[in-house]
């Protein structure tokens, strides 16, 4: 038994290292789908971050601490939405603009509560089941929202492929000209979407800040948006494969961490660089396949719609 | 049915307009407009681009609002304030660029269309049912982006048909299918008609409102012209109310004495990169100098493909697939071919033939610097440049404020006489014009039609991709049918009947005549 014993630790880091991951990349992952991208996940992760830790150290009632995270996450998209679906700027300056704008909003609301440390979310303990070996505590033993993050992968994933509203969401990501011709809101259903993507993107910046490092610090997202945008890409935007990519980027990143501690002769700015470049390498192999993605993607995706015409 | 009268005379008007006018900014789009339509009448709207049409069209289906005018639906005055509430009504309609979904199923794209929910398996029964009840089948589990587009326009008009329309509106329907598909779809009109749908079928085919229509009414500049019977009317006389002067047709003299080869094509095959696309497979074809080859077939089988094969955008495999004057010129990009005296007029006029943003002098530059010496030591000349615009502008009759406009400002029908007017002055040796008549209003198309006619006279080879075939049969002295990305053997345009190109263009070749002219290359 002890020779896996070790492998419990890593386990466990590696699912909370790939829920944040998992609730960016389905949030995004469906506002994509409507047609829209928003580069500004980055921003949101750290609105949500610190809206949740403020709650959380001033209510101390978590489930406030999330709901003020997602409530973030969708205020801004929310913004985002106002500039590029109702004035009609362009998605990809406004994403950028996004994120600086919520990397400065968050240190300023954040700079009363650096370095002080919160209690971190409570596992749940499933009585019996939690103390199987090696499965109990990686099965049983999670916080709600790993379990939330996986619950809302396969209800995006329910809704996106078997649902009316899924359809016409689809719809209108693979051409918006056609989905308003026949009476589809373009507009509002962009806006619906897009801040269901602010607010999974404020839960996952909830996680980071309440589970995963139970503390703020400025910046602390350390550009897992980015990784988020990129894993939609990976996973050719089905709910399923952004998943499976999220427990992967996580795994890199623990491995990388135990690589460290474990003295590998290696200088750590480079194992540091080991999810990013990951994330390259892996784009770059998925991009060979020109017409895997052009199946998949949103027609529309990123494209202004102008109504009138 | 086949009488052409009103059908039902003593019927209240299924849908009643009564000086219908929107303003847009800077145009008067419908003007007073008055239409009538009963209960199992087929009603032609006639008119030429830019006289209203789809304007009047969108306000019937709820997308746009009418500035002033009233509605009146089976006599009831109503205002119908979006396409849900058009259809709710039984107003169905089916666009001219289809509104369908590439990505999805036909029955994902039936389902966008119904109210409420539906049970997939369900409403794949009723289209199947539907589809074949009206001799329109269709496979409810196939992707659209694999469909051709005739199945694709049956697609639009099931969708239609499943919500029980009393109002049927079709945009422009025959102008993407090959007559024999059209006559297909006129049999399933008619019968709508008889079981007393109202259609309104915008078109501007004659032949084909003559053929189908029993009332038209005829909008011109955004006015209201004139409603008349189109049985009772010539196709000249109808032109003339929708144009409101005398037609002159092109004048073409056959061209006795064909000159030497100029574009010899031989064995290009070509794989397209686009999921979507269409390969070239084994395309042989001699252009000769003085001769118009006209290129027919339905959008979608390889023109786009062959296109940018010869303009250079995508090399060939082998130089000499392609040669202009015994010259293997395959491998040579579009600056190259152009130094041959190659000119190429694409499909896309904004984009591809134009920059939409930059002055007509800057585009007239673009691609005739190397032909005309627009080049002093390096730089612009400017004043020789402008010089050539002008000199475009003039000739080809484009109508401007001048050249210091954007080409972007111009309407489709100017902007493609510039464009044509600006490869033409180069004095080709080539000249690839595609779709040369596309969007353009009548008077423009037989100034363009004669000026093809002309080049042809004065010694230059030309060839013509269009999928109109009153253009080509209008121009042409040979004809070639590209279907699925193979293309025909070439025949005299006086020894083929448009039947035997609508079967070639629904990709029955004539593969042992094919054979031997790859021999004798």
């Amino acid at each position: 038994m002890s020779g896996v014993e070790w492998i419990i630790p890593i386990l466990l880091t590696v699912i909370t290292a790939a829920t944040p991951l998992v609730f960016a990349g389905i949030g995004e992952l469906v506002t994509e789908k409507s047609g829209v991208l928003n580069l500004g996940v980055e921003g949101m992760l750290l609105v949500g971050a610190v809206a949740a830790f403020v709650t959380a150290t001033v209510t101390g009632n978590y489930f406030l601490a999330v709901a003020a995270g997602a409530l973030a996450g969708a205020f801004l998209a929310f913004l985002f939405g106002v500039l590029t679906l109702s004035l009609m700027a362009n998605q990809v300056a406004t994403g950028l603009a996004l994120t600086l704008f919520g990397v400065g909003v968050s240190a300023l609301i954040g700079q009363d509560f650096v370095g002080i440390p919160v209690d971190a979310l409570p596992k749940l303990a499933v009585p019996g089941l939690s103390d199987i070996p090696v499965l109990g505590p990686v099965l049983f033993g999670q916080d709600a929202l790993v379990y939330l993050s996986l619950f809302m992968a396969a209800l995006v994933s329910w809704f996106l492929y078997r649902t009316k509203g899924g359809l016409i969401l689809r719809a209108v990501g693979d051409s918006h000209n056609a989905a308003h011709s026949i009476g589809y809101s373009v507009i509002g259903i962009r806006y619906l979407a897009v801040m269901f993507g602010g607010a999974m993107s404020g839960v996952g910046g909830a996680y980071l800040s309440l589970a995963y490092t139970p503390m703020w610090a400025e910046n602390m997202t350390a550009g897992r948006g980015w990784i988020a945008l990129a894993l939609i890409v990976f996973a050719t935007w089905k709910p399923g494969l952004v998943v499976v990519g999220a427990y992967m980027f996580g795994g890199i990143t623990i491995l990388q961490l135990h690589a460290q501690a474990a003295g590998l002769d290696v200088p750590s700015q480079i194992l540091s660089m080991l999810p990013y470049l990951a994330t390259v390498v892996v784009l770059v192999l998925i991009s060979k396949d020109e017409s895997r993605i052009r199946k998949h993607a949103p027609a529309c995706i990123g494209k202004i719609f102008h109504p009138a015409a | 049915m086949g009488d052409g009268g009103t059908p039902h005379g003593a019927l209240k008007p299924r849908l009643e307009l009564r000086g219908i006018t929107k303003a847009f900014p800077g145009v008067l789009a419908n003007d007073k407009i008055d239409l009538k339509i009963l209960p199992g009448e087929i009603h032609a709207l006639l008119g030429e681009n830019g006289a209203g049409k789809s304007t009047l069209v969108k306000i019937i289906y709820g997308v746009l609002e009418a500035d002033e005018g009233d509605l009146l639906w089976n006599g009831v005055p109503l205002r119908i304030a979006s396409p849900h509430a058009a259809r709710k009504l039984g107003i169905g309609m089916i666009f001219q660029h289809f509104s369908l979904f590439e990505a999805m199923t036909v029955t994902e794209n039936i389902a966008l269309g119904l109210p409420g929910r539906q049970n997939m398996a369900e409403l794949a029964r009723r289209i199947v049912e539907v589809s074949n009840n009206y001799g329109l089948p269709l496979e409810p589990h196939r992707h659209v982006h694999t469909l051709s587009v005739g199945e694709k326009q049956r697609i639009e008009i099931v969708r239609c048909l499943l919500q029980n329309p009393k109002l049927l509106i079709m945009d422009e329907p025959t102008s993407v299918l090959t007559p024999q598909e059209a006559d297909k779809m006129f049999e399933t009109l008619r019968r709508l008609a008889d079981e007393g749908v109202s259609i309104l079928y915008i078109s501007h085919k004659l032949d084909e409102i003559k053929a189908l229509c029993h009332k038209a009414t005829i909008l011109r500049g955004g006015k209201y012209i004139t409603e008349c019977d189109p049985t009772q009317e010539t196709s000249k006389s109808l032109a003339e109310m929708m144009i409101g002067t005398n037609l002159v047709a092109p004048e073409h003299v056959e061209n006795a004495t064909r000159g030497e080869v100029r574009l010899k094509i031989r064995d290009l095959s070509m794989e397209t990169s686009d999921q979507f696309g269409v390969n070239l497979s084994q395309i042989n074809l001699d252009v000769r100098a003085g001769e118009v080859m006209g290129i027919a077939g339905v959008a979608g089988n390889g023109q786009v493909e062959f296109l940018e094969a010869l303009s250079g955008e995508v090399l060939s495999q082998d130089p000499a697939n392609i040669q202009l004057d015994g010259k293997p010129i395959g491998k040579l990009g579009p600056v190259e071919r152009r130094n041959l005296r190659l000119a190429f007029v694409p499909e896309d006029r904004l984009g591809h033939g134009s920059v939409p943003e930059m002055d007509l002098v800057d585009n007239a530059f673009l691609s005739a610097y190397s032909q005309k010496k627009l080049l002093k030591a390096g730089f612009i000349d400017r004043s020789t440049t402008t010089a050539f615009a002008e000199e475009i502008v003039q000739k080809f009759d484009v109508r401007t404020a001048g050249v210091s406009h954007t080409a972007g400002s111009l309407s489709g029908g100017n902007l493609q006489k510039f464009i044509v007017g600006r490869e033409m002055l180069q004095d080709p040796r080539l000249i690839i014009i595609a779709h040369p008549t596309w969007g353009v209003d009548a008077g423009a198309a037989a100034a363009i039609h004669q000026a093809i006619i002309d080049l042809a006279e004065n010694g230059a080879a030309v060839l013509v991709v269009s999928q109109d075939l009153d253009e080509l049969f209008a121009i042409s002295d040979q004809i070639a049918v590209i279907a699925e990305g193979r293309l025909s053997v070439n025949r005299n345009i006086r020894e083929i009947t448009i039947e035997e190109i609508g079967l070639l263009m629904g990709g029955t070749h004539g593969a042992g005549e094919r054979k031997e002219v790859s021999s004798v290359a």
